[in-house]
């Protein structure tokens, strides 16, 4: 567990992490160039999108297969309400929480019908509520058009405040902050904010009712815990933290389709979450980096064989999804409770087991 | 302190329990006894809200409390140990403990009930910090019953203390039952063990596919032949 101790050396550890974190975009500028720049924007993004989800599947233990969802309604909220679709322009500092706050409806939306479902079954419905979400968007153009259908939504406000836009160069004390590099400072907050609230909630009370609930919601509800209302509590928090991202994300690209939220962007997610360490905010937070990182590092694959073999053998494309699945196949082989895992479910017992078999002959 | 009135369970269209009535009086401690399947544990989840009840009425402290939901039974200070312990591996034997006091938000209050646990059970002391999941049997069915006394309980219902433990364990579980009904909790005791549980209680009930089929003071249960027969062996 991270937690910022009183010793000097800590300290200074501290401070140095938040200064590369802070030099991050132009170092990697520098060495890899811009669009690595804006892949760690999205990186960023990805880290909220997976600590939302660790929320639901790896804290309280539902496993959710339409998180994208809960994206989709954030970035939707905020390309309508700041596009020229009905020609509102609402400020980010409203439409934000207002995301936030669909999002966390649309997870007490499902959470609700589905409160007596768990793992494979839970799985099935929380999927279709990801495709319903998905062709919603994708249909509701006729009779009257909401979301412009298929072609999405273009022209989307960039973050703003007064006259200063995220979206153009600034130039402050020698350094070039082109639109990405806002971006980055932006997203780099949401998540930092994000994981603060992920491992104070992990600690807290209701993260304790969470895993209680997780382990034998029987006796969870034996010991007084509102079992109901903390599982749709689940949801809501998850569904928040995937709302903020999608109004980011729509601010960030200025342009949403349905295209962006597939339930491959679900299951993307989920990557994340399972393969950094389910239930542990480091390992999550590593997991959605590296899966955002690696697929674009497959990129180079291509220039490389012509490099080394002189001919491309086979298209970048398909070798980097093959490569990638390979990587997922043998991290769950090897390391199947995540890169980093979990305290709390490193050591998940075989006396447990027992215990719920013997619960099961009533 | 407890009144059942002709209590129905049923699950689908089975009924576990078909009408039965039942009394807890304040500081007492009952056995409830009987065979596998005779719905024993159905009336203890039916009594604690975890299952809605199909017809009849409980009245718990003086009021109804019919299928009132276990998280606001348990605000009221009726409190139970779940059959199989009901343990979360996952988290500390600390950490299981201030689950049972979730319901509790004065921190001092419940640092007094922690020392007290801890003063009950030296052995959970010594393992705090260990997942309650590598505990051993015994010492998850301490944990089950400290559990459920961190939250206070004025009325504890107990289901299948002994189940799947050690004798010497299920000696030790039984003394434990004793102190902490000495300390002034009542107590309803689900059992198998009917010798233990009536040597233990001071009234008992003997279920039977799913009604009462004796009620009387445990010696005399004890003595009646036929529970000697059913339930003693003898």
């Amino acid at each position: 567990m991270i937690v910022a101790g009183n010793h000097p050396l800590r300290w200074t550890a501290w401070v140095a992490v938040a200064l590369l974190l802070l030099a991050a975009p132009f170092l990697v500028e520098a060495v890899l160039g811009r669009a690595w720049v804006r892949i760690a924007d999205v990186a960023l993004l990805f880290i909220m999108l997976a600590l939302g989800l660790n929320i639901v599947v790896g804290f309280a233990g539902l496993l959710d297969l339409g998180y994208i969802a809960f994206f989709a309604v954030g970035a939707y909220s905020y390309a309508l309400l700041a596009s020229p679709q009905f020609a509102v322009h609402w400020p980010f500092l409203v439409l934000l929480p207002l995301g936030a706050a669909a999002a966390a409806l649309f997870g007490i939306l499902l959470g609700g019908p589905t409160l007596r479902l768990r793992g494979d079954y839970l799985a099935i419905v929380t999927l279709g509520f990801g495709e319903i979400i998905r062709v919603f968007l994708n249909n509701l153009n006729r009779p009257v058009n909401i979301t412009n259908g298929p072609q999405g939504i273009t022209l989307i406000d960039p973050l703003q405040v007064g006259g200063f836009s995220l979206a153009q160069t600034h130039s402050v004390a020698g350094l070039t902050f082109s639109p990405v590099h806002n971006y980055y400072f932006v997203f780099l907050a949401c998540a930092v904010l994000s994981i603060v609230i992920s491992l104070r909630l992990e600690n807290s009370r209701i993260g304790r009712a969470w895993v209680a609930i997780r382990d034998d919601e029987l006796a969870a509800s034996a010991m007084g815990i509102n079992t109901r209302n903390i599982k749709l509590l689940a949801f809501a928090m998850g569904a928040t933290f995937g709302g903020v991202a999608g109004g980011l994300f729509a601010s960030f690209q200025g342009f949403v389709s349905p295209e962006s939220f597939h339930l491959i962007d679900s299951i993307m997610v989920l990557c994340m979450v399972v393969l950094g360490g389910m239930g542990n905010v480091a390992g999550v937070v590593l997991g959605a980096v590296l899966l955002t990182a690696l697929p674009e590092a497959l990129r180079y694959i291509g220039p490389l064989q012509q490099r080394w073999i002189g001919e491309v053998l086979v298209d970048p494309s398909d070798l980097r999804m093959l490569l990638f699945g390979l990587a997922l196949v043998l991290m769950m082989l090897f390391r199947p409770s995540g890169i980093w895992p979990a305290r709390r479910r490193t050591a998940v017992p075989a006396a447990a087991g027992a215990v719920e078999k013997s619960r099961a002959t009533r | 302190m407890l009144n059942v009135h002709k209590l129905e369970v049923a699950y689908g269209g089975i009924n576990a329990v078909k009408g039965i009535d039942l009394t807890v009086g304040r500081g007492e401690l009952v056995a409830l006894i009987g065979a596998n399947g005779a719905g024993k544990t159905s009336t203890l989840k039916a009594l604690c809200g975890l299952l809605k009840p199909k017809a009849g009425r409980i009245d718990y402290d003086g009021s109804e409390v019919t299928g009132k939901p276990a998280y606001h039974l348990v605000r009221r200070g009726l409190a139970m140990v779940p059959e199989g312990r009901g343990m979360f591996p996952r988290l500390t034997v600390a950490e299981n403990l201030a689950m049972g006091a979730y319901i509790h938000t004065d921190a001092a209050a419940v640092a007094r009930d922690f020392e007290r646990a801890y003063a009950l059970f030296p052995r959970l002391a010594e393992r705090r910090t260990q997942l309650a999941g590598t505990l051993s049997g015994g010492e998850q069915q301490m944990l089950a019953i400290s559990r459920a006394l961190m939250c206070r309980p004025r009325l504890l219902l107990l289901d299948e203390p002994s189940m799947g433990l050690a004798p010497l364990m299920v000696q030790k579980i039984f003394e434990i039952v004793r102190t902490v009904a000495a300390e002034g909790v009542t107590m309803l005791l689900v059992e198998q063990n009917a010798k233990l549980a009536l040597e233990t209680c001071n009234r008992g009930y003997v279920m039977e596919s799913g009604t009462i089929v004796l009620a009387d003071a445990a010696k005399a249960l004890l003595s009646s032949p036929q529970v000697r027969h059913a339930y003693l062996g003898e």
